[in-house]
């Protein structure tokens, strides 16, 4: 197999890896604005508190487990964040965007904005402004892949990649199991399709609109910790740079719609590493916005979504 | 007097699978008072929305005064001569009464923004002219007393009106009105009717109206076209459309016809 | 509001004129938050006009201030020595510079309004911060501009006349605008652009307009920050910058020329208050990062005000809801 071949591959998995977090972050933002239509500016902020209880309840629960880095160490980790960020996103929504449903458009979203930069710099206030370092919860190293694999086996792919395809995956088949095949999950649709129709067929709003942004908040919790894993480098301005790119995979692929969030946050990861590996990787950040204004320019219901027609 | 001034040629609007509006041609002439009824979902106000440019037609042709209104920007539309009122109240809200009619004479104005901002004699004269307008036009329809509340306060009456007067002040030769009669009393739709009827003698308008109560429409249009499913059914005087099977059918079903 | 609001201006240009001869006897720091109040005026009330009367909301304003700044810095350097070094020559040289600046900002601002004008509220405002970033990121990338270590050496020619002078300017201009049959366009945008268009009202026309006199006076606040400071770098005017003259926009209320200079004025000497409040003895440890770090504070102010009072100080909230 040609050289070139392999670099590509390479870049491939890495940015399958990285769009994978991208895509469960952008999942949050596309849930919350199926139900609410409104875009949560500081979901990216839930991702880097996800990392940061990571943090704190890792070395107690690291000690549960056996002491140092395990799989099921790292598991636990995993699922307290989870639920730690789906309290924290059910109660960000109830304190600031429940007292403002009905209100004009303008005020939620510069309400939105207030929460993320709350967010941002009372954790720099709490956590402190430099960057810290995430425990290690499971080894991360590179896996040897055999010589028999042959000229594949000089791909480096780590455990960390390889949890994070697993967890996505996983994860993303429980949030379609609960889409698809749950009350709740319904009720989640039919809000977003016609919220006035769906309260008056008994679903309560209130109810579910919670459990969507717990929802939400839960897998960008656990994009947190999946990140830390391979970066142990954690900050508290972490969800800035993150949290929009993921804005832009979940436009990408059409706002509101689920599997295109997905494929929104994988195609934005591969783009991200082809350009970092081809071209220059100080255009990272401003090729993700120049996707951002080319997708609003030429299709601005994205590559899944279906056009809204304001109605005259 | 009665050359065609609206004419629309198997006009056609396609949204995906569903044909909202199927080869639809109909003339108003200048000075005509043409009714456009239908059950729900008919089409009606898609029609209008086509005429005014706010969608394009898939098909077909629609032409105002001769030359071709497909394509063009709302505003230049309006600006040929057709002025609408909406469905929902579209006041401009945090606009006073006066305020919300002279944003309509915007489009008139023959100074631009380097007089606006210098505001010599010509801006004072032009301003001077602009507010007398606004205030005539908001004697003739009664609603001088309240030219300086906001458009809110008004009655719903009073805010269909504003929204007409509104219109008017864009000095149109077609008006269109999208159900003017919707939530009004039945003294306010007899009050309705006479304005329709005196605005369209006093600015020698043509006017195309939308509208579901039949006393209305049958009342005041010289002449009804409706529409069922996107196409024209049926076309005629009122008497005539009132014996019409089809229309009975649609609107009531096919065993009533 | 005709004769009037040009007399007015010129009281306003004569008595900056007569307190700037003064402004030598001015304390220093005192001086400094005069010019900062004088420069986030400018800021504020052309902010307002895109966001407040034309409802095109734009968190890229920084931008604006950014091209204007760097703009009128690189004109001044490069032909600071040509022009001499009479009173005549430099003044001249700054008032080209500053207007260049305002030109190059505005340019800016028709690129960003153009792209801009299809898109919806929450699309639009981050459409301008990425234009924002990306003005950023143009300057940070180039070596005449200082790049990331930044431009200085400018010659402080800002002063109170020309700070105020200018306010006062912008102020007039605005309100004029706004408050004609011509600037009711913008009103009319922002309520219901389907109905302005229905009303004969060029709806591109407006918004990129909003865009363009908005970055041309940012662009002109951002060259009297620059000879002001004397110094500027690119992380100056990031996203926390533009969310700076957001905030003021919103307190003061979206829409009321009036209210956005007094949160304008409230909000410079703010940050002061709380560096002077961070330093008393008997603060306790806890709270003094509170009182240093603003953006807590301001974003615990974005979210109060909009949930308790959105309207603002002097706003009134009467844009209609516009459905998704």
């Amino acid at each position: 197999m040609p050289d070139q071949l392999i670099e590509f591959l390479q870049q491939l998995i890495n940015g399958l890896a990285q769009g994978s977090i991208y895509a469960l972050i952008a999942l949050g933002y596309t849930l919350v604005f199926g139900v609410l239509r409104f875009i949560n500016f500081a979901h990216g902020d839930v991702f880097m508190l996800g990392a940061f209880a990571g943090l704190y309840t890792a070395p107690k629960l690291l000690a549960l487990c056996g002491g140092g880095p395990s799989f099921p160490g790292a598991a636990a980790v995993l699922v307290v964040a989870m639920f730690i960020c789906a309290a924290l996103g059910i109660l960000i929504e109830k304190l600031c965007y429940r007292p403002l449903r009905g209100r004009p458009h303008l005020t939620v979203l510069i309400t939105a904005i207030g929460v993320s930069l709350f967010l941002e710099n009372a954790g720099q206030y709490v956590f402190g402004a430099d960057p810290q370092s995430f425990p290690e919860i499971i080894t991360d190293r590179a896996l040897e892949i055999p010589e028999t694999w042959g000229a594949l086996s000089s791909l480096t792919i780590t455990v960390g990649q390889l949890l994070v395809f697993g967890v996505t995956f996983f994860l993303l088949l429980g949030l379609r199991a609960i889409v698809l095949h749950t009350r709740t999950g319904m009720a989640m649709r039919a809000l977003s399709f016609n919220p006035v129709a769906a309260s008056l067929m008994g679903v309560n709003t209130d109810v579910v609109i919670s459990f969507t942004f717990g929802l939400g908040s839960a897998l960008a919790g656990a994009a947190g910790i999946l990140t830390s894993i391979q970066q142990p480098s954690i900050d508290p301005l972490m969800g800035v740079n993150i949290g929009l790119k993921a804005f832009v995979a979940a436009v990408l692929g059409g706002i509101g719609n689920i599997p295109g969030a997905a494929l929104g946050g994988i195609l934005i990861g591969v783009l991200e590493a082809l350009v970092v590996g081809y071209i220059n990787p100080t255009y990272r950040d401003a090729i993700v916005f120049a996707v951002l204004i080319l997708i609003l320019l030429i299709k601005p219901s994205g590559l899944l979504g279906k056009p809204e027609r304001e109605k005259v | 007097m009665n050359a065609p001034l609206l004419q629309l040629d198997q006009a056609t609007m396609q949204f995906g699978g569903l044909k909202c509006v199927c080869d639809l041609s109909f003339i108003v002439t200048a000075g005509g008072l043409v009714g456009l009824i239908g059950p729900n979902g008919a089409g009606k106000t898609t029609v209008f929305n086509l005429i005014t440019g706010v969608y394009r037609p898939t098909a077909g042709n629609i032409t105002f005064a001769g030359k071709s209104v497909v394509g063009h920007r709302p505003y230049r539309i309006t600006s040929r001569g057709i002025a609408r009122t909406f469905q929902n109240i579209r006041l401009f809200g945090s606009l006073t009464v006066f305020d919300n009619v002279r944003t309509a004479c915007n489009m008139h104005l023959r100074h631009g923004i380097s007089h606006a901002l210098m505001r010599g004699p010509k801006f004072a004269a032009e301003n001077r002219t602009t507010e007398n307008f606004v205030e005539e036009l908001l004697q003739i329809f009664g609603l001088t007393a309240a030219r300086d509340e906001p458009c809110r306060s008004l009655s719903y009456g009073g805010q269909r009106r504003l929204e007409i007067v509104r219109a008017l002040a864009t000095r149109p030769k077609l008006l269109l009105l999208d159900e003017p009669a919707a939530g009004m009393n039945p003294t306010e739709k007899i009050e309705l009717m006479k304005l329709i009827r005196f605005t369209q003698e006093k600015f020698g308008l043509a006017v195309l109206l939308v509208e579901h109560d039949m006393k209305v429409v049958m009342g005041i249009c010289e002449r009804i076209i409706v529409l069922d499913y996107g196409r024209k059914i049926a076309e005629g005087t009122p008497t005539e459309i009132r014996a019409d099977p089809k229309v009975i059918a649609a609107y009531l079903g096919k065993e009533a016809a | 509001m005709l004769e009037r609001t040009k007399i007015l201006l010129l009281a306003a240009v004569l008595a900056s004129a007569a307190i700037s001869f003064f402004a030598g006897s001015i304390n220093p720091y005192y001086y400094d938050i005069l010019i900062s109040i004088g420069i986030n005026i400018i800021l504020a009330t052309s902010l307002n006009l895109v966001n407040g009367y034309t409802g095109q909301f734009s968190l890229g304003h920084a931008g604006f201030m950014a091209a204007g700044a760097y703009g009128s810095a690189w004109l001044t350097l490069a032909f600071g020595y040509a022009l001499g070094t009479s009173v005549a020559g430099t003044t001249a040289l700054f008032v080209f510079a500053l207007t260049a600046g305002g030109l190059i900002a505005a340019l800016a601002g028709l690129a960003v309004g153009v792209p801009s004008l299809r898109l919806r509220g929450d699309y639009l405002a981050i459409v301008t911060l990425g234009f924002n970033e990306i003005i950023k990121s143009v300057i940070q990338n180039a070596e005449p501009l200082g790049a990331q270590r930044g431009l200085g050496g400018m010659v402080a020619h800002t002063n109170f006349f020309w700070t105020f002078a200018l306010a006062a300017l912008t102020v007039y201009v605005v309100l004029n605008l706004v408050h004609s049959t011509y600037g009711s366009g913008f009103l009319a945008v922002r309520d219901d652009e389907i109905a302005a268009e229905a009303m004969g009202i060029n709806t591109t026309k407006y918004k990129v307009l909003a865009f363009v006199i908005g970055a041309f006076f940012a662009g002109v606040a951002g060259g009297l920050y620059a000879h002001f400071k004397q110094f500027i770098h690119p992380e100056g005017f990031n996203f926390l910058r533009s969310m700076d003259i957001v905030v003021m926009v919103i307190l003061g209320g979206m829409g009321s020329t009036i209210g956005v200079c007094i949160a304008a004025v409230l909000l410079t000497i703010l940050p002061e208050g709380l560096r002077a409040l961070a330093h008393l003895p008997w603060l306790p440890d806890w709270l003094r990062p509170i009182a240093e770090n603003r953006m807590i504070l301001y974003s615990l102010l974005l979210i109060i005000l909009m949930i308790t009072r959105p309207q603002g100080l002097f706003g009134t909230l009467g844009w209609k809801r516009k459905k998704a």
